[in-house]
């Protein structure tokens, strides 16, 4: 079916019974949503009114949900909003009515129908330990699934840490070999929108500019959308100005953590952390976990799982065992060396002594040799 | 041998050594505001924000001369091409035969002191100009660390230039804590280059000491071919 036959956005909310004043809030809320003046609103209503619906193939794999649990909790626009009108929510195994042969035919449907013009959203990681066995759906692996969806989608977007880097499945030892999906295929634009969970209106917000303007958001150097890990939760942090005026937590339970003051000494990853939890915050805006007295964790950054503990500014040195840091081995290296120096002078005192007592002997008889000269 | 037979050497030239003081310097704030910033002092009850800036200032000090350690840097890079023969880029890459033979006799004579013969090298001997090799290695990878992990926070364009850094590392994190950690390595290095400088002196009483300030080291006149009065072993190169 080519793509002028699908009925627009505009179309769509109308046969649902949408009024024209609350497709324009809710076109409104969009623009703001991806932070555009509102001299954009227009472009941005022009586009749903002329766009058909995005078919979206929504996969899960290796994860808990949590992306989704997230997604169905963002208040602007409303997730309603999103999933059933403005979007064409073809395939994803946690929320869709059919199950079984159905739910496998409409994925089906869709790929083939829409080849090349499908989004497809993936949430958690591709095992690829053995064959891919860890993960299997309808008897067939995440990988192959993974692959063949990916083939004909016009972008993929990594929902959560999971998909974008792996997340606690990919932590050391990585039984299963989860492993993102960035690494597994090839060929077709990927964004990666991590966090676990992202939050909310990040993956709404990421959506609506894939709807509205057709082409994939500006992108980090680890392919995130800028507008929303551009900036650390420490640089958006309201506590910012504690860390600058040296004001710090010291233990859980003093007098500095009732101040609220910066969490940096008690682990907090927000100055190693890209994310909008200090700006957007959660649950429509009202906390975040610094604000709740707890450190960031990092949860949208690589191998946060493995740099821990949690609760130390400077993790556990590779190598050595989990209260080791930097500190201590640099510590032990320099008493080391330091005997190593102790030794090496007594040593040149012992080895190099006849050499230093010769020279001596020899400026002495050059000493007598002048006083001598001198007192004729 | 006798000090009698000593020759005055102008080794370090005026650019060498002053590179030489600013990047001690540079160091020393370095590892201290850097240690700071990885380890704040612990203040307890202290006013309200907006009346303290502290560790605004020790992470400004420490970008200040981060800038003045790179270009410190890269100076005594383009020094290695223009100065003298002891200032010479040559010194530090081992892609002679000869450097890896010296390299052996002075292992040989000063750490292990198993020899007493002595090393005829008149700036730095083949040990310690692998060393600083070494260093410099480790020089350029704070640099790109320090400057990548700085991109974030500034608007500037020179920082962005090493925000690649960033992706390849696998994030902020791993970035920091190697920058941290690559730390320990200057103080190591800074408490055996000390010692060995005073050794040195000590054992040969060729003023290494001095030399840092003056630029002039004591020479056997035997062992460089300017000083030389009568040709006896075979003139070599320094």
């Amino acid at each position: 079916m080519p793509a002028q036959a699908r009925p627009t956005i505009w179309e769509h909310a109308q046969s649902k019974g949408v009024s024209r004043r609350d497709f324009l809030t809710a076109c409104a809320w969009m623009t703001a949503m991806l932070g555009l003046p509102v001299s954009a609103v227009a472009e941005v209503t022009k586009a749903l009114e002329t766009k058909p619906r995005l078919p979206v193939l929504w996969f899960h794999f290796q994860e808990c949900t949590c992306c989704s649990e997230s997604f169905i909790r963002s208040s602007h626009p409303g997730v309603a909003d999103i999933i059933l009108d403005k979007i064409s929510l073809d395939y994803t195994e946690t929320l869709m009515a059919g199950s079984g042969q159905q739910a496998e035919d409409a994925l089906h449907d869709t790929m083939t129908k829409y080849k090349g013009e499908y989004l497809m959203l993936v949430e958690g990681s591709v095992p690829t330990a053995e064959g891919g066995v860890y993960c299997c759906i309808g008897g067939r692996t995440a990988l192959d699934i993974l692959q063949e969806a990916a083939a004909g989608a016009k972008a993929v977007v990594c929902w959560g840490s999971c998909a974008s880097n792996g997340c606690v499945q990919a932590a050391k030892p990585n039984p299963t070999q989860a492993t993102p999906i960035h690494q597994l295929i090839t060929g077709v634009p990927i964004i990666k929108v991590p966090g676990c969970p992202p939050i909310a209106e990040v993956m709404t917000g990421t959506i609506v500019h894939l709807l509205t303007f057709d082409r994939i958001p500006q992108l980090d150097g680890l392919g995130r959308p800028k507008a929303f890990y551009s900036r650390r939760v420490h640089d958006t942090c309201y506590r910012r100005p504690n860390y600058d005026a040296g004001l710090f937590v010291n233990s859980f339970d003093d007098e500095n953590a009732k101040r609220g003051y910066c969490l940096y000494k008690m682990g907090c990853r927000g100055p190693v952390t890209y994310n909008a939890c200090g700006v957007m915050r959660w649950n429509g805006g009202v906390s975040f976990p610094i604000q709740s007295g707890h450190g960031c964790i990092g949860c949208s950054e690589g191998n946060f799982w493995d740099n821990g503990p949690f609760y130390r500014h400077l993790p556990s040195f590779p190598g050595f065992g989990i209260e080791t840091t930097a500190d201590k081995v640099g510590l032990a290296a320099g008493a080391v060396t330091l005997a190593g120096i102790a030794a090496h002078a007594i040593s040149t005192n012992i080895r190099k002594g006849h050499l230093i007592r010769e020279e001596k002997a020899a400026s002495e008889d050059v000493h007598d040799g002048r006083a001598e000269q001198g007192g004729s | 041998m006798q000090k009698a037979t000593l020759g005055r050497v102008y080794v370090w030239e005026i650019p060498v050594r002053f590179y030489h003081w600013l990047n001690a310097f540079s160091l020393v704030v370095l590892c201290v505001t850097g240690y700071l910033i990885g380890a704040p002092l612990a203040i307890q009850q202290a006013s309200e924000a907006s009346y303290a800036y502290w560790f605004g200032k020790v992470r400004f000090l420490h970008f200040v001369f981060a800038y003045i350690f790179f270009f410190n840097f890269l100076f005594r890079i383009y020094w290695g091409f223009a100065g003298n023969r002891y200032a010479s880029w040559k010194n530090f890459i081992p892609y002679r035969k000869k450097q890896w033979k010296e390299f052996k006799q002075v292992v040989a004579v000063d750490l292990l002191q198993a020899q007493n013969e002595p090393i005829e090298t008149i700036g730095h001997n083949a040990v310690a100009g692998i060393t600083y090799f070494l260093t410099f290695l480790a020089f350029l990878f704070q640099c790109i660390t320090g400057f990548g992990l700085y991109a974030a926070m500034s608007k500037a364009w020179f920082p962005k230039l090493f925000a690649g850094i960033v992706p390849l590392m696998g994030g902020d994190f791993a970035v920091r804590q190697w920058h941290h950690a690559f730390m320990w390595f200057f103080i190591l290095f800074a408490l055996v280059h000390v010692y060995i400088v005073f050794y040195h002196d000590y054992v040969e009483g060729r003023g290494e000491i001095s030399s840092m300030g003056s630029g002039w080291k004591f020479i056997e006149k035997e062992y460089h071919p300017l000083l030389k009065k009568t040709p006896g072993t075979s003139s070599k190169k320094p």
